[in-house]
């Protein structure tokens, strides 16, 4: 392994995180939040300057970068990323203990936006917007953010992109790592201004208008309000549903909108699965709690507002959903697994793996009914060999393995059974709030702090889709045999 | 700009690899998914999975678009319809590789301009060219001819025993009435642009300057004379062979040829009857001592198998034949080779890409005019550009001992009036002239970046 160039990758990781905390430092400027100002200025300068010295030591002797590393760098990358952002929560005295200062920003990064905050309005301005804005980082993935202002990072980036984002194939736009991750950028800030301005007309202030974006883009969940988003009006309500739907719609397809081609967005198979399974589950939902909200309008807008926050693993609320009938809180734990499309920000096991696996499943069926029949798995217009379908087969059940491993460490705490599953699978699928204990109107303060590790670990290979961490884990990858 | 390569290859490949070096967007098509998976993970290129000569899969692979489309697939014909196809669509500039000997003649020039191609490219001839250069001055290892003037550039390898050796470099030019620059020296893998105080050692594979008229002279100085090629023994009946025999036999030198399978042989000796094709292993040292093998003065190895390849050049350097060619096409033995010490090695897909990478730079220069031509030197790890000088180049009319010129930048020579000048400290840049600059390690895109 090529351990100085990863070490090089992840330190011009740091650098460049530190740079983004200009953002946080300038509203803290504005609201005159003197002790905040100081911490953001000293992380920022003494994580630059460290890194800075570091890079010059370490100087890679070659360029030779393959798949491993690709993983490994992401891995230790974002383990990076995570600690030196949880330093102004923790140095600023507002986020007292570390654990919780890690734990709120993994959730930030892996656009999780579970929170240990009882009282989020007591927090101040300038690391609001850095939880935030740790959501819109995290959310399009920290080295591909890298990938798109630095002139060379590797020889052969394809390892990082693919290490980094969300999805069973990951394919570029355009011939160059770089330049696809430029487009990707594009669209993604693009979006988000849009959904500022909208947010802007619904009488937000722009602070709050930049902050929500922020969380929707990366499909986090962070807001400033201790009821999430109850307190907004209903326009404020419809325009972040809509915008969390579009985020976790697959970023390829923004691109062939804007080149024009529309007809192969039209025949996305994700696409048409994905806006399926939200519109079924909206019409459930809506008749199921009618009763509780005695009017059409008000129980559809709560139906679409937490079907689309929960499917894109985004975790906004206005309701407490977990007061809700059992059928429907069982169908928005299903869809906290399904997740968003394929190369957006959202997390979850994928609408397209989903899609392959219920194919392949089919087709097995088929196979036990007339032995000798030949059929393949076709998706997006394309064959779906044998080996792709039996990896997404193996990274179904590794995700349901892993859920079970993580349950089981987290069931020490001894918390009641749906409070651990479910804080469990919000965490895992980077959604937020669960049930039980962990719901939308309270926080996961109460958990001890092995199991906040225990979870934020779960997030972050949520976020990463397992494999980095598993590998950056395994001694095989250490132990030179 | 935006590149296609269809068919990717071994030639494919190191098209691939070196247009990426120079900055462009390269997209490949293969209709083997493996090819592609390959390419797209060693590469940073975007992969297309599909036949083409579609008329779908070019235009999603963007052919409308490109600026140069290249098919290099195993087939001449799918390379023309490919590329046809691909020009209709919009392609701006379309190669082919077309290689069979039946399309290969008169009516060459008939298929390209009714298929659009802009150049076509025949491996096997070019590789044949390559040797046959070779073979013309057998003390070089390789030689490129600046197409505007009467120098040329030859590269070296010095024994012990050399003239050249142990003076320093200024001191060996005053020796000499005529004017040579040494350009460049490899040395234990590293190259060097040498001063006036740097010494040649045995083992040096070195780049002289040097105008046409005065090369005999040079070898001469350096102790490197030879007698010229007059017999040569090629081993295996490839496409190449074909080639180099037919312009080996123009030139009135007698060849032999030994290959293995008798079809072949008979094929072979029925479209060139002057040379004499036998029918054996080349593998075989009691056959090649009973052809001749200590008699010729060159022995070509240009079977399909690399391996066989190099073993039958190490037998023939260990019987001391005045000179020894080796075609390799793996990547990996060409490495192994050079450690083995094979005197010169020739390397077919090299020699496309090089082909290739002076097109595309042309094309995208065409404009300004500014690099007439590009060689690449010591297998690539140098270059040469000729280069005109414009009126936008703002150190013209100073001595270039007082011009402050990168590391690792040397100007071998400026051309004015059809007039090489070789130059020193007190020369000057003019406007109108045309420089030859020699870069180690970097690629030159204009000549304002020779200066610091």
């Amino acid at each position: 392994m090529n351990y100085k160039l990863i070490l090089s990758t992840i330190l011009k990781v740091v650098k460049v995180e530190a740079v983004l905390m200009i953002l946080p430092l300038i509203a803290s400027a504005i609201y005159r939040e003197t002790t905040v100002f100081y911490t953001f200025l000293i992380t920022m300068v003494s994580a630059y300057l460290l890194s800075f010295i570091l890079e010059r030591l370490v100087k890679p002797s070659s360029q030779g970068f393959y798949s491993k590393d690709g993983f490994i760098t992401v891995a230790f990358s974002w383990i990076a990323v995570s600690i030196i952002g949880s330093l102004p929560f923790y140095i600023s005295g507002e986020i007292p203990s570390f654990i919780d200062a890690l734990f709120e920003t993994v959730s930030g990064f892996t656009t999780t936006g579970a929170s240990i905050l009882k009282d989020v309005e007591s927090l101040s301005h300038g690391l609001l917007l850095w939880r935030s804005f740790t959501h819109f980082i995290g959310g399009m993935g920290v080295l591909v953010f890298i990938m798109a202002i630095t002139s060379k990072t590797t020889d052969r980036p394809i390892h990082i992109l693919r290490a980094e984002m969300p999805g069973p194939i990951v394919s570029k736009l355009v011939p160059r790592s770089k330049d696809t991750a430029k487009i990707l950028y594009l669209i993604y800030i693009s979006l988000t201004i849009i959904c500022i301005i909208f947010l802007l007309f619904g009488g937000m202030d722009l602070f709050e208008a930049i902050l929500h974006a922020l969380g929707t883009a990366g499909t986090g969940g962070f807001g400033m309000k201790n009821n999430s988003i109850a307190g907004y009006s209903p326009y404020i309500q419809w325009v972040l549903a809509i915008f969390m739907l579009l985020f976790g719609v697959n970023f390829n397809l923004y691109y062939l909108l804007l080149i024009k081609k529309v007809g192969a967005v039209l025949k996305s198979t994700e696409l048409k699965t994905y806006f399926i399974i939200v519109l079924v589950s909206i019409i459930t939902i809506t008749i199921n709690v009618y009763s509780l909200y005695g009017n059409f309008m008000g129980a559809l807008t709560a139906s679409v507002f937490q079907t689309s926050s929960i499917i894109t693993t985004t975790g906004y609320s206005t309701a407490d959903f977990n007061s809700w009938p059992t059928l429907s809180k069982t169908i928005l734990f299903a869809l906290m697994f399904i997740g968003g499309c394929s190369g957006s920000t959202a997390g979850g096991i994928k609408v397209s793996r989903v899609v392959i696996l219920f194919k392949k499943i089919r087709l097995t069926l088929k196979k036990l009914i007339h032995p000798n029949a030949v059929s393949v798995v076709k998706f997006e217009g394309e064959k779906i060999e044998d080996g792709t379908s039996l990896e997404i087969g193996n990274y179904v059940s590794l995700y349901f393995i892993c859920f079970a491993i993580i349950t089981l460490l987290l069931s020490f705490n001894n918390f009641d059974f749906e409070t651990t599953v479910s804080s469990v699978a919000a965490c895992f699928n980077n959604v937020g709030p669960a049930f039980g204990l962990a719901g939308p109107i309270s926080s996961y303060a109460d958990f001890n702090g092995f199991s906040k590790l225990v979870l934020s670990f779960a997030m972050l290979m949520g976020r990463l889709e397992i494999y980095p961490l598993l590998l950056a884990l395994s001694p095989s990858t250490w132990i030179k045999k | 700009m935006k590149v296609i390569v269809s068919g990717c290859g071994k030639i494919g490949a190191a098209i691939v690899e070196s247009l990426l070096k120079e900055k462009h967007d390269i997209t490949v098509i293969d209709v083997d998914k493996e090819v592609v998976e390959r390419v797209t993970n060693r590469y940073d290129v975007l992969g297309y999975l599909g036949n083409g000569a579609s008329y779908d899969v070019l235009l999603g692979a963007g052919a409308d678009k490109c600026d140069l489309f290249i098919s290099v697939t195993a087939s001449d014909e799918f390379n023309m319809l490919s590329c046809f196809v691909a020009k209709k669509a919009g392609a701006k500039n379309t190669v082919a590789r077309i290689r069979n000997s039946e399309y290969n003649n008169d009516s060459l020039e008939f298929i390209k301009n009714e298929l659009g191609l802009n150049v076509i490219i025949n491996p096997e001839l070019l590789t044949a060219q390559t040797i046959f250069n070779v073979l013309e001055l057998p003390s070089a290892t390789s030689i490129e001819v600046f197409s505007s003037s009467e120098t040329e550039m030859i590269e070296l390898s010095l024994k012990e025993g050399s003239k050249a050796l142990g003076i320093p470099l200024y001191e060996l030019r005053k020796k000499h009435d005529f004017n040579f620059l040494v350009c460049l020296v490899s040395r234990d893998g590293e190259v060097y642009i040498p001063n006036g105080h740097f010494t040649l050692q045995a083992g040096d594979r070195i780049g002289v300057f040097v105008s046409k008229s005065n090369t005999r002279k040079l070898l001469k100085a350096f102790g490197l004379e030879h007698k010229p090629i007059k017999s040569v023994m090629i081993i295996g009946a490839s496409k190449t062979a074909y080639y180099l025999s037919k312009l080996l036999t123009d030139a009135k030198t007698s060849v032999k040829l030994i290959e293995i399978d008798k079809d072949k042989c008979e094929e072979f000796s029925s479209v060139n009857d002057k040379i004499s094709v036998i029918n054996g292993d080349g593998m075989s040292q009691d056959l090649l001592l009973e052809e001749g093998i200590l008699e010729v003065d060159a022995f070509v190895t240009l079977t399909g198998k690399d391996e066989q390849n190099v073993l039958m050049s190490v037998y023939s350097q260990g019987k001391n034949v005045q000179k020894t060619l080796t075609k390799i096409n793996r990547e990996e033995i060409l490495d192994i080779s050079k450690s083995i010490g094979l005197e010169t090695v020739i390397n077919p897909k090299n020699l496309v890409a090089d082909v290739l990478v002076r097109y595309a730079r042309a094309l995208e220069n065409s404009k300004e005019s500014k690099i007439e031509t590009l060689y690449s030197l010591l297998s690539g790890n140098a270059e040469a550009g000729e280069f005109k000088v414009l009126s936008d180049f703002k150190h013209t009319n100073i001595p270039l001992k007082n011009l402050k010129i990168n590391e690792n930048i040397l100007i071998a020579g400026i051309i004015r009036n059809r007039e090489i000048i070789i130059p020193c400290g007190e020369d000057v840049i003019l406007e109108g002239d045309k420089v030859i600059v020699i870069t180690a390690g970097l690629s030159l895109m204009d000549l304002g970046d020779i200066i610091k």
